[in-house]
């Protein structure tokens, strides 16, 4: 952490270049949603302009970079359980969301099991 | 009771105690959007139909709102830099322009939920899967924006006064709240694509 006045003015002289691209890489992802890629490039493209602009804001804002290791061992068991929280869902819902879609169904998909007083297609 | 280590970093720590109760409240609020943006995830791909989003949703009005918020935070940095200076003056400039950043996304925002009541038929929370976690997402950040201002609305005003008796435990306080306010604008970096571009 900065203490002397130079290192302050070195800092806010940072802030606005960070500032400037921040602006430019939210023009770029709406500019890049116009193109109307297909669906998973332009997932994969948008996801990546925001980490992007997360990591900016996340460095220099909020002064990650040169932060304690205390702070970034608390934020790493936080991404474990963030990658957990999301893929638990996907992984126990998705064969069971494709399995169960009727268009699935009618054209000769195996059903998954299902309690015996569920509905069963026709 | 005096909360210690707010100004002197603690031996074991290496930080000061608000700061580090900032990020594990910090930490506990990505599980809290985390479990929202999974659930938008699941539904999403489990549709067997989903709106195009954008024709829905303003574009042009959320992109402004994204370069209001990415402002504030740059505001919110520049008045923690001032009491670092021990300029008190430039502090309540920025410090006002953050408040008042927060306070134009605000007023945005109630323009694009307006248009979504006055839409023929009207797009309430119960109209879609996809309206109505659109509305639980921006109105939970919406809630969000407005503790933040709060928190800001006091340090500028009455909250300032520290600075004269304890101008340490004053900038903390400020770089506490930056905090917050910068992790407000990171979730909207990724609900704006994510809502209104995909």
């Amino acid at each position: 952490m900065a203490h002397t006045a130079d290192d302050i003015q070195a800092h806010v002289r940072l802030y606005y270049k960070v500032f400037g691209t921040l602006m430019a890489l939210t023009l770029l992802t709406v500019a890049v949603s116009y193109l109307h890629l297909p669906h998973t490039p332009a997932v994969i493209v948008a996801l990546a302009i925001a980490a992007l602009k997360a990591s900016l804001v996340a460095m220099f804002f909020m002064h990650l970079k040169g932060e304690r290791p205390f702070i970034f061992w608390s934020l790493a068991v936080t991404a474990v359980f963030f990658v957990f929280l999301f893929a638990l869902p996907m992984w126990t819902e998705g064969d069971h969301i494709v399995g169960t879609r009727p268009d699935a169904w009618s054209a000769g998909a195996a059903v998954p099991h299902a309690p015996p007083h569920s509905p069963t297609p026709h | 009771m005096e909360i210690p280590y707010t100004v002197d970093a603690r031996p074991d720590t290496g930080l000061t105690n608000p700061k580090l109760g900032i990020w594990l409240f910090l930490a506990s609020e990505v599980m809290l959007f985390g479990s929202l943006f999974s659930s938008y995830v699941l539904l999403r791909s489990g549709a067997e139909f989903w709106p195009v989003q954008r024709d829905i949703l303003n574009v042009p009005l959320a992109t402004l709102n994204t370069i209001i918020l990415i402002s504030s935070s740059v505001t919110m940095v520049l008045s923690w830099a001032a009491l670092k200076m021990h300029n008190l003056a430039h502090f309540k400039r920025y410090m006002g322009l953050t408040f008042l950043c927060g306070l134009g996304f605000m007023v945005v925002k109630s323009f694009e939920y307006a248009s979504k009541f006055q839409h023929v038929p009207p797009l309430l929370p119960s109209s879609s899967n996809f309206i109505g976690i659109y509305f639980l997402l921006t109105g939970l950040h919406g809630l969000h924006v407005l503790g933040g201002m709060v928190v800001n609305g006091f340090l500028w005003g009455p909250g300032s006064r520290m600075f004269d008796t304890e101008p340490e435990k004053f900038t903390n306080r400020v770089e506490v709240a930056g905090l917050y306010w910068h992790f407000v604008d990171l979730v909207w970096i990724f609900l704006f694509p994510i809502l209104y571009l995909l």
